[in-house]
Order: C-alpha cells, then structure tokens, then sequence
C-alpha cells in the first residue's frame, strides 16, 4: 500500500460535508478521494456532474463541489447518458454500487458499453448490498456468508460473481477503456479513474473502472481482517488492472 | 438548414403520432429520448426523419426506464427533453417519473393508451388514467392533458412544454391508439404566430460560471433521511402544486344548466358523448355534458357545481371506472346519481351513449 502518499483532501471535496457520512473504515472514502486527486488533476471541477446511484452510493450526494444528482438505484447510468447526450461539454460520472450496476441496472450498463455513450462510470464492489444491510450481491465470493447466504453462496444455487469490467470489455468496441482498481493501491486507481475520464473527454468512447472496496460494518471485519479481505480474498476472483485501453493508450497492469 | 420546421400556419392531413412529432418540433424541444412500443412508435419514426433538419437530436434506449431516466437526464441539462410511451412502458415509466415528482423537473411524457392490464392489445384504451395521474410512489403531482383530436394533440403537446417549464411538474399528454393511428385534417403552426411564446429553460447542472468563484454547485437529490426532512419538502410541493392547480385546470361543458343528466367523459370518447348529447338536445331532451381536459389537476370544483345541479351523471370510458375514480373523490358528498358506461379498452360509438342516455331518462 503506498496510501500515505496522497495530500489529505482533495479541492474539488466539499468541506461542509465532511467528516464524511460512510461508515469507519469503509471504502467508498478511498474511491472518492481517487476521484476528487483525478477531478483536481484534470481541473475539470466545473464541467464535471456526478450522478450518485441508491445504496451506500447515495451517500456521495453531497461529497464534493461539483454538480452532483442522486438518482434511483441502478439508474445513474440513464440519468448522465441524459445529460451527456443534451450536453455533450458536460463530463459525467456514474458512481454505483455493485448491486446498482450488475443487478438491477445491468441491463443500462451494458447497453451503454454496447453504444459506447461518452460517459464515465465508476462501480464499488465490496461484495454485498451494504445499505439494505448485506445482503448477496452478484458479487459475493462463493462461500462467503451475507444475509441471504447465511450459509455461504452456493455457486450452484447462485453462480459465480459477476465478472464485470471482463463483461464490459467484450460488450464495448474500440475506444472504450475498461479497468479494475483496488482502495488497496489508491495511486494507480487515481491513474486509471483520470485515465477514465480523459477517455471521455477526448471523446474516445465509454469508461469503465470497477473498484474493489471495503465494508467492515456488513463484513463484520477488523482492520487487519478487512484489509485482507480486500488484497487476498477479492483479488481471486477479481483481477487487478487495466482491461481493455484505447489503442492510443499504453495500458498497465497489476503484475 | 431550415430555420423554423413550420413556417406560418398550414394546413394538414396526418396521424396523431405525426402530429406530436411536429408539435414537438414547433415548440422547440430539443432532444427526444425513446424505446419502441405501439401504439407510439411512429412518433420516433417523424422524429427521427425531420430531427436532424433542424438540429434536434434522438437517443434509442433500451427500455423505458432509460428512456424516462434519459430524458430526466436532458431536462436537467436544461433541455426541453421529452419521451413517449404506452401501456406495460408506461408501467415502466412510472419510475423515472417517480423521480421527477419529487424532484419537481419538468419532463413531458406523451402517452398513447393501449389495451391492458399486461400486454394485452397494441390498439386502444382509457385505462392508464390511474397511472398516469397517480402512478408511481408518490401523490399525483403531474400535470396531464387528455386530447380528443388532433388539433388538440398538436395545440396541448406545445402546450405541455410551457406548462412543465413553468410549473416545474412532469406533465404528461394523455392520448390513445385511436389518435395515434387516424388520420385526421388540422392546422399546424409555428406558436409565435399565434402569440405563443415558449417558456424559457434553464439548466439544473453547469450552470454559467466557475465553482466557489461566481457560482455555487448544485446538489440535487431524492432521498431524505428523516420522516420530518421529507414531510417539510412535500408540504411545500403540495402547496405548490394547489396553489398554481386553478390557473391549470382545463374543461368543457355544454347544457349543464338545465340537463337531467350529464355525460362525463374525456379525451376521444368525449367526441362520441359530445356527438351523443347534440342528438339528444335536438330530440328536446335535458341531456349536457362535462369534459375535463386536465385529469390532474381534475376540475373538481367545476364538476362539484354540475353535480349538483343535475339529477344524474352519466360516466362514460373505455375503461372500468378509473375517471369515475376521479369524478367520485372530485365530488365526494354530492347526492347525484351516478351511472357508468363502461367498455375498458374497446371503442365507444356516441348511438351507445345515446341508447344508454335513454334507458336512463
Ligand atoms: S454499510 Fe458498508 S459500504 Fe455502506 S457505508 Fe458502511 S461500510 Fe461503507
């Protein structure tokens, strides 16, 4: 973990809001504050609007100074593809949670990979519903144990996690960047949420980054536990890195 | 490029689904958000085809939730942003316009009803009124037209972009198969020549000016975290809405000062009770009719004066009861009969009003 590196708050925050409302050690803190360093960097604060979807998400409605919308849930992808189609200076970001994009708003998430809409759209995994109180996401790992898995999720009741930024890249053509990143490697999740949003800017197509992420309340973990969690026990399922990067683009990966 | 898609006036011999795509067009939305479904797909199809002549855009969803969610989308870019849709899309739809009741956006939805409930017919019905004037978990703050003809469609589509930019309430046209399909003759304008000037628009998101220098970014959202938080905000949505309701309400009425009985319908089964009542009044009977053009708001109050005139009313749709849903809460307390002509997603002839009128006398 190279965390320490980072300056402490971003500008493009909104300090009012802060301490942030998320739980202690969760991870949706570490993914926006990728994303505010990646806002700064660029200086796109004032053309950004940032769509935050319902579950934890939601709680990002007031997380920076930049336009922002709270949606439904899993409809953030429609409500900035609306926004970037009637304004196509407006940088748009989708943030959702895992439950948002590859349930019950998969079928937006694909169809604007397959459309290549010029968005940017940033998903949370943390392996469950952590809102409604834990329940099985399509991401949960085979045997963990979630609310409605008390037993763990049995992959022949309930299937494999999704594969999501993997599904992405074989839905979106030429100029779409897809990549995984990790709250366990905030500098290179920086590098590939601005590499996201670059993609869009430069109108090169769709933008996909999947972060792996941390929720010790429905978790039920400690530190250490949460941390491992994240680094060992994701990462067998979920691959690092970049997955799929506009043929002008050198792509990197985690290795 | 053409300047203005109609020029003047002119006069014309089209589909209603036509008709709303040059409405549209005349009133100057901007961009339209779609998802095929009958009976409104030929609406995408003229919009389509005379969009890019004047510089309008078009985006095909992948269903109607993206459809009504894009649209919100548009309008929040401060677009006049508009969709279409019908029957199980409208199911759909309710979502998305969920979203916008709160939020109070103003998106216009154009509605062509089909038969239901579920799939049911591609053809004909009245039986999305519940829906559209209460759908969705909320409390009814739309605005929705129900249109008889195609002058109407084209004069209340224009019209539906001011009122929802104005009020900032989605508003909806509530037409049906019949109108989508039939060829009819109207006049179709350019509003500025009838002195019509559209509501400007303003954006919700990107504003003009530069964040925490000369402009404040805008937070917007839906959910609430207290019982007292929410219950503050739709106070003040519903004042909002009673308080401009009276300066929105639209009806017609004819013979209700002295008839026994009054027809109450809406949208093209009033041509059939319209046609019904003018037989009948040269046959020297005491017959008239009440036609609310809005559903929400509902004339209650003007409705409530009729009622309690008249010996009977007369509840004519083609559905099972749903404007009589609205007609009964409208005048709750009113001692009038109450009869029902109700034939739910199949066409009503005005000799059916006429002999149902009759058995009633
Ligand atoms: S429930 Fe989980 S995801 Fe939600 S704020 Fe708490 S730790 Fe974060």
């Amino acid at each position: 973990m190279s965390n320490h590196e980072l300056p402490r708050m971003p500008k493009s925050w909104r300090l009012e809001s802060k301490p942030h409302k998320f739980c202690p050690g969760c991870g949706h803190g570490l993914v926006l504050k990728a994303l505010g360093m990646a806002i700064d960097e660029l200086g796109i604060q004032d053309r950004v609007v940032f769509g935050c979807d319902i579950g934890c998400s939601l709680l990002a409605w007031d997380f920076f100074n930049v336009d922002t919308i709270q949606t439904h849930h899993g409809r953030t992808t429609p409500v900035v593809t609306g926004v970037k189609r009637a304004n196509p200076e407006a940088i748009v970001i989708a943030y959702m949670g895992d439950g948002g994009g590859y349930a019950i708003g998969s079928q937006h998430l694909v169809n604007a990979a397959a459309r290549n809409e010029l968005i940017t759209a940033i998903l949370v995994n943390n392996t469950n519903y952590g809102m409604t109180g834990g329940q099985m996401a399509p991401t949960t790992l085979p045997g963990q144990k979630t609310e409605t898995t008390p037993y763990g999720r049995d992959v022949k009741e309930a299937g494999y996690p999704t594969q999501g930024p993997e599904m992405v890249a074989a839905i979106a053509r030429e100029g779409a960047y897809v990549a995984r990143g990790t709250i366990a490697n905030l500098k290179q999740l920086t590098r590939f949420i601005k590499k996201a949003l670059q993609n869009q800017m430069e109108g090169r197509g769709f933008s996909f980054v999947e972060v792996l992420s941390a929720c010790p309340t429905n978790w039920r973990t400690n530190a250490k536990d949460t941390w491992e969690f994240v680094e060992k026990e994701m990462t067998k399922y979920f691959k690092v890195g970049e997955i799929k990067v506009p043929a002008a683009e050198g792509g990197e990966t985690d290795e | 490029m053409a300047d203005k898609p109609i020029e003047g006036e002119k006069k014309a011999f089209m589909t209603g689904n036509e008709v709303v795509a040059w409405a549209a067009l005349a009133a100057g939305a901007e961009i339209m958000y779609g998802y095929p479904i009958t009976p409104q797909n030929e609406i995408m199809h003229y919009w389509t085809r005379l969009a890019p002549k004047f510089n309008r855009k078009f985006l095909q969803t992948e269903d109607e939730l993206s459809a009504g969610f894009t649209t919100i989308g548009g309008v929040l870019a401060g677009k006049r942003a508009f969709t279409a849709t019908a029957g199980p899309g409208n199911t759909l739809m309710q979502e998305p316009m969920s979203m916008a009741e709160m939020m109070r956006l103003p998106t216009v939805v154009v509605i062509q009803q089909r038969g239901g409930p579920s799939t049911a017919t591609v053809i004909y019905s009245q039986q999305e009124v519940t829906m559209t004037t209460y759908g969705g978990n909320g409390e009814g703050l739309r605005i929705v037209y129900s249109t008889s003809n195609h002058q109407e469609l084209f004069d209340y589509t224009i019209k539906a972009f001011n009122t929802a930019w104005k009020y900032r309430f989605p508003t909806f046209i509530l037409g049906d198969g019949y109108q989508a399909k039939m060829r009819e003759s109207l006049t179709i304008y350019d509003p500025e020549v009838r002195g019509i000037e559209m509501v400007p628009t303003t954006p919700y998101v990107l504003r003009p000016g530069q964040i925490g220098v000369n402009r404040e970014p805008n937070h917007l959202r839906n959910t609430y975290n207290t019982e007292e938080e929410l219950y503050e905000v739709l106070q003040k949505h519903i004042s909002a809405y009673n308080e401009v309701a009276p300066e929105i309400v639209e009806y017609q009425e004819f013979g209700t000062e002295d008839a026994e009985i009054v027809v109450v319908s809406h949208g093209v089964v009033f041509r059939s009770c319209k046609g019904a009542v003018q037989e009948l009044r040269e046959e020297g009977l005491r017959v008239g009719y009440f036609r609310p053009i809005t559903l929400r708001p509902f004339p209650g109050e003007q409705l409530r004066k009729v009622a309690e005139r008249a010996r009977m009313l007369l509840i004519v749709e083609s559905a099972y009861g749903q404007l009589a849903k609205l007609v009964k809460d409208a005048i709750f307390g009113c001692s009038v009969r109450i009869e029902g002509l109700f034939k739910p997603g199949v066409g009503i002839t005005s000799e059916e009003v006429v002999t149902k009128v009759k058995e009633l006398l």
